[in-house]
């Protein structure tokens, strides 16, 4: 037991911890527990009325086993009973639970709402104190919109306590949070504003959190507030270290108070008032002189306050970055924590001075210190210290010292932290890239990260030196020795083995005429990697290859021989066989004009638009430079940067420009390329050009897979994969989204919003709540989508996703694969009742006809299940023709009903179908006859 | 603001929870336990400050307790540890010398005096004297209380 009991113990509670604490395992903590609650559960349920004090010890009881972890349904009921005790402490215990186990139970809400009202206007200030306490601690939309209206009243009025202002401004705060549309300051604003002035401290240092709160938001309204504030931080600045009693703080005068004033003139510009700024910049002055003062106590609590306040102030200084002086000053204060023995202010020293690196002003005094800051990343013993580090390294770099910073990063990289090893990856690739002047330094630096962190290098990043390397010709040699040179080592990353691959069946010319490094010799070294290599990977291979026989016709036989053997031929893999069989044709039909042409070396990869933004709104890896970077690296035109989507094996990607892959055959010509000579050569040859439009702007690729069934994966890319689950009924669905991250880094401001483009707005009505913000490396969230069709529609509704990665910006666009056909209800009918509907719908606009090649098997049960995956009822003896399928059902939409009958006829000789479909509406059977075109 | 506050033991043992913002059941689980995780990994004398999520973590041991705080982008660490730190001493204050076991026993008295101090994440009065005397305030109404209930119920 303990020692002590103040106030009134409860006995029983007190005897029932003890118990649980002496439980000797899990098993019998349940047990315990168990027993606790049959028997709370029995005197709540008793006859006999409970008194006061039983009821408050039982509801603290199951408060105590519901912070234990362990899920509590009932005393709800009594913990509100509670809350209209007279006696404060039943009440305050009610309040407690309430606060900790919230239900939205509305029924309890209404109730909890009703003695809060009572409390409120019982002018007793305890009990006023406990109901805004409830109220804040629950923040619910049900409680903002029962007080919105009361809490300023009580806030601003003459004859509230103190200690009841400072809890309506904190319970007005935490409410203009969760609901700011109920929250109306109109005329109260003044007054707010002026508590700032209050004599009482506390009052003060309540209010104005709220105050910065809803300057943030409305900063015109409340702009009054800067001059009061600076007057306000004036004269606490200027007090004695004992004038404020109790707001001092181990001799620090109110420093709580003192940081919010600072952080409240942080929602403005510098004061327009010469004299209101003069004294601002004295304060500031002040608080950066105080720093070198010795301090007034050894304690850290003193050495804590004071400098929160100051590192307060240099925030300030620096968003105002308008004065050189107090910015150096800044940074100079900031150079001596970087050496303070406190690993805190370390830490926060770092942390600052990375926003002080991109002041003009300040960035050549923040590089001045970059010994201290490598020797940090080096010596730290904190890896959160050495990560502030690496970080600060990132943002001080230009070009003067980008060399060092690189190869710093380098060497930290293969001890670094395997948290923070990707990221660190993607700092050294664009701060090589962005200030590479020299590019053998830049390709050296980028194999040297492959070599040493491989794994964590991604796609964007290799692709990227390819690209680089594509477009500049003073570089291809040096690259094309230094890959050699990198894949002798024995045991090489496979991205080593990719790049490799790419740039010797470029530029492997380049580097010929050393008998060390002949053709032979290269393709010998290629290939003696191939075997350990992943699928893309060797398909990558493989398109060297046959770029090989063109660039040296001597290797010809030997590639050849490799490309015919049964491992490459007849391989299990379809993409690997298909490479090796067409190149093998390629190199033996195909003259050497020909070959020539089809294997020239790749063209250079098109400047974009110069335009930042546009390059932003498309697709972006990781790796991508965040706008302001870009903003300011204008030199290279852009190319440096040109967008990491680019390069072998992603001929799938959207670029409008000569697919990527290395031979541009593997899924045909893009459509809105100019086509290359190479490409409608290739469709010569093989007489054969798959389907390739992709939309630019929307990605509907997944779209059509969907129309015949609800569950599948829609969309996925090496960042994210979308899931979709969906069921229908009536005119209603649901659709659950789950958006997966691939990677191992989070994705930060995730927002999804889905539209309905047009007149879909009238015809369908989708609802949906916003997501999480954050997507954990490997996690998964879900989202639900509630769908109304309202009547009959053709377009589809669109989603975009927004979310940043390693900085970059990612936007797509999907269409959400809801068509009419998900409110079909099946329809089972007879012959005799199907023919004479049919005749029944016979005005041409009703009928939709289409002729088809099959593009699929024309197998029986696949055609059956993607029928009934349509939504109809599919009916057996109908049709006269038992090869032929016959379906009906009825749309169901909000306004109407709409009859469909549908009827596919197969020619299983000539490989076609001819669908028809007839409806009662128009528009429906078109859309219909569309969507199933699509599908057989 | 705070975003939530957290006093665990050094085994793991979770003593108190206070969330001032929204969080489903699923999600204060998965908080308590990577903070918990977080911090009792830390080696001694680190920094008393992690970068999580979005939000930078601060925390400080006091004997046999950690106190954690989750705080928004915008606040300031050092003044947080400040916090922290206000909280430990009206414990003191109240209790004479805290110890975890007190924290166990009156668990309920730990919230209200949490609730004296903070709301909304924010900080409502940074006096002692007066957390203490509003502290003592309600006792003082618990013991008259007391008189009346050892009086006949009815």
């Amino acid at each position: 037991m303990p020692a002590v009991s103040k106030g009134d113990g409860m006995r029983g509670l007190a005897v029932f911890i003890s118990d649980i604490r002496n439980c000797k395992s899990k098993e019998a903590e349940i047990k315990r527990i168990n027993k606790e609650l049959a028997n709370i559960r029995s005197k709540f349920k008793g006859d006999k009325a409970l008194d006061g004090y039983s009821k408050k010890k039982y509801v603290c009881k199951l408060l105590f086993i519901f912070l234990l972890g362990h899920d509590i349904d009932f005393g709800h009921m009594e913990a509100v009973n509670l809350l209209s005790s007279n006696k404060y402490t039943e009440k305050q215990i009610g309040y407690l639970f309430i606060s900790v186990l919230v239900n939205s139970n509305s029924e309890l809400i209404r109730l909890i709402n009703n003695a809060i009202k009572n409390d409120l206007s019982s002018r007793n200030p305890t009990f006023m104190c406990l109901a805004l306490h409830c109220i804040a601690n629950v923040g619910s939309r049900e409680m903002a919109e029962a007080f919105a209206s009361e809490i300023p009243r009580i806030l601003v009025a003459g004859d509230t306590m103190d200690s009841v202002k400072q809890s309506a401004a904190l319970c007005l705060l935490r409410l203009y949070k969760t609901s700011p549309d109920l929250v109306l300051m109109g005329e109260w604003t003044s007054r707010v504003v002026h508590l700032l002035n209050d004599q009482h401290m506390g009052v003060v240092t309540a209010a104005i959190s709220l105050i910065t709160c809803l300057s943030q938001k409305n900063p015109d309204e409340f702009k009054t507030c800067v001059s009061l504030a600076v007057s306000r931080l004036s004269r606490i600045v200027s007090s004695a270290s004992t004038d404020l009693q109790d707001y001092t703080y181990y001799f620090v005068p109110a420093p709580w108070l003192s940081c919010k004033l600072l952080r409240l003139l942080q929602c403005y510009p510098p004061p327009e008032d010469g004299a209101v700024k003069g004294r601002l910049v004295e304060c500031l002055e002040t608080i950066l002189n105080k720093a070198q003062e010795p301090p007034k106590s050894k304690k850290v609590q003193h050495s804590n306050a004071k400098n929160a306040i100051l590192f307060e102030a240099i925030s300030l200084i620096i968003h105002y970055d308008s004065e050189p002086n107090l910015l150096v000053r800044a940074c100079n204060q900031l150079g001596q924590f970087l050496q303070h023995r406190e690993t805190n202010l370390r830490y926060l020293a770092l942390e600052s001075m990375c926003t002080l690196a991109s002041s003009e002003f300040s960035h050549e005094a923040v590089k001045t210190h970059i010994e201290t800051v490598i020797n940090a990343l080096k010596t730290e013993r904190d890896v959160s210290v050495r990560q502030r580090a690496a970080d600060l390294l990132y943002a001080m770099c230009d070009r003067s010292n980008a060399k060092q910073i690189v190869a710093e990063m380098l060497s930290y990289l293969e001890t670094a932290d395997y948290s923070i090893r990707e990221e660190m990856v993607l700092k050294v690739a664009i701060l090589a890239e962005k200030y590479a002047v020299d590019y053998s330094w830049y390709v050296d630096t980028i194999l040297n990260l492959i070599r040493i962190a491989g794994d964590y290098v991604s796609e964007e990043v290799w692709y990227r030196v390819i690209q680089i390397v594509i477009n500049r010709d003073d570089v291809q040699g040096y690259a094309a020795k230094t890959v050699f040179e990198a894949l002798q080592a024995p045991a090489c990353h496979e991205n080593m083995v990719k790049v490799g691959g790419y740039i010797l069946g470029e530029f492997g010319n380049l580097i010929a005429g050393d008998p060390r490094s002949s053709p032979l010799v290269q393709f010998n070294l290629l290939h003696s990697k191939f075997h350990l290599c992943s699928v893309p990977t060797r398909a990558l291979l493989l398109s060297a290859y046959i770029k090989f026989i063109n660039l040296f016709p001597e290797t010809k036989a030997t590639i050849q021989e490799v490309l015919r053997c049964d491992s490459q031929i007849r391989n299990s893999d379809v993409e690997l066989q298909q490479r090796a069989v067409e190149y093998l044709k390629l190199s033996s039909i195909a003259s050497t004009d020909v070959l020539a042409t089809v294997l020239e070396e790749m063209p250079p990869f098109p400047e974009r638009e110069s335009s930042i933004l546009a390059k932003l709104k498309k697709k972006k890896g990781p790796g991508a430079v965040s706008v302001t970077e870009l903003e300011d690296n204008k030199r290279e035109g852009g190319e440096l940067n040109g967008g990491g989507e680019r390069g072998p094996d992603t001929s799938a990607m959207s670029t409008p420009s000569p697919s990527a892959d290395l031979l541009g055959i593997r899924s045909a010509v893009p459509v809105g390329a100019a086509p290359a000579s190479a490409g409608s050569l290739l469709v010569d040859v093989f007489s054969e050009a798959g389907p390739a439009a992709v939309s630019a702007a929307v990605n509907d690729d997944g779209f059509l897979r969907f129309v015949c069934k609800n569950n599948g994966v829609l969309f996925e890319n090496q960042l994210l994969q979308i899931g979709i689950k969906s069921e229908y009924r009536q005119n209603l669905g649901r659709m659950y989204l789950f958006y997966g991250n691939k990677t191992s880094v989070q994705f930060a401001s995730f927002t999804t919003t889905v539209s309905c483009p047009g007149e879909l707005q009238l015809q369908l009505n989708v609802q949906t709540k916003p997501v999480e913000p954050l997507v954990e490396g490997g996690a998964q969230i879900q989202q639900v989508l509630n769908i109304e069709c309202l009547t009959d529609f053709s377009e589809a509704p669109l989603l975009n996703i927004k979310f940043r990665y390693g900085g970059a910006l990612q936007n797509l666009t999907l269409k959400l694969p809801v068509t009419i056909n998900k409110f079909f209800q099946p329809t089972e009918m007879a012959s005799q009742d199907f023919f004479q509907r049919w005749k029944q719908l016979s005005q041409p606009t009703q009928e939709a006809q289409k002729i088809f090649k099959a593009s699929h098997g024309m197998d029986t049960e696949v055609l059956k299940a993607k029928l009934l995956g349509l939504g109809t009822a599919l009916l057996d003896n109908v049709d006269p023709n038992p090869e032929n399928y016959v379906c009906a059902g009825v749309i169901q939409t909000k306004g109407q009903q709409v009859g469909c009958l549908l009827r596919l006829e197969p020619n299983a000789q000539a490989q076609m179908y001819r669908l028809t479909l007839r409806c009662s509406k128009d528009s429906v059977s078109k859309r219909l006859c569309e969507l199933l075109a699509e599908q057989f | 603001m705070i975003r939530f506050l957290l006093l665990f033991s050094r085994q793991g043992k979770l003593r108190l929870q206070k969330w001032f913002t929204a969080y489903t059941d699923r999600e204060k689980k998965k908080v308590i336990r990577d903070m918990i995780m977080l911090v009792l990994a830390r080696q001694p004398r680190s920094c008393n400050f992690i970068q999580w999520r979005d939000l930078k973590i601060v925390y400080k041991r006091y004997a046999s307790l950690y106190f954690c705080a989750g705080l928004e982008a915008s606040d300031n660490e050092l003044l947080s540890l400040e916090v922290l730190h206000r909280y430990v001493e009206l414990l003191d204050r109240y209790f004479g010398n805290v110890c975890e076991l007190d924290i166990i026993f009156n668990f309920e008295k730990a919230y209200f005096i949490l609730d004296e101090f903070l709301m909304g994440g924010e900080v409502l009065e940074t006096s002692k004297t007066a957390v203490a005397a509003s502290m003592q305030e309600t006792d003082t109404l618990q013991e008259t209380m007391e008189e009346y209930m050892s009086k006949p119920a009815y």
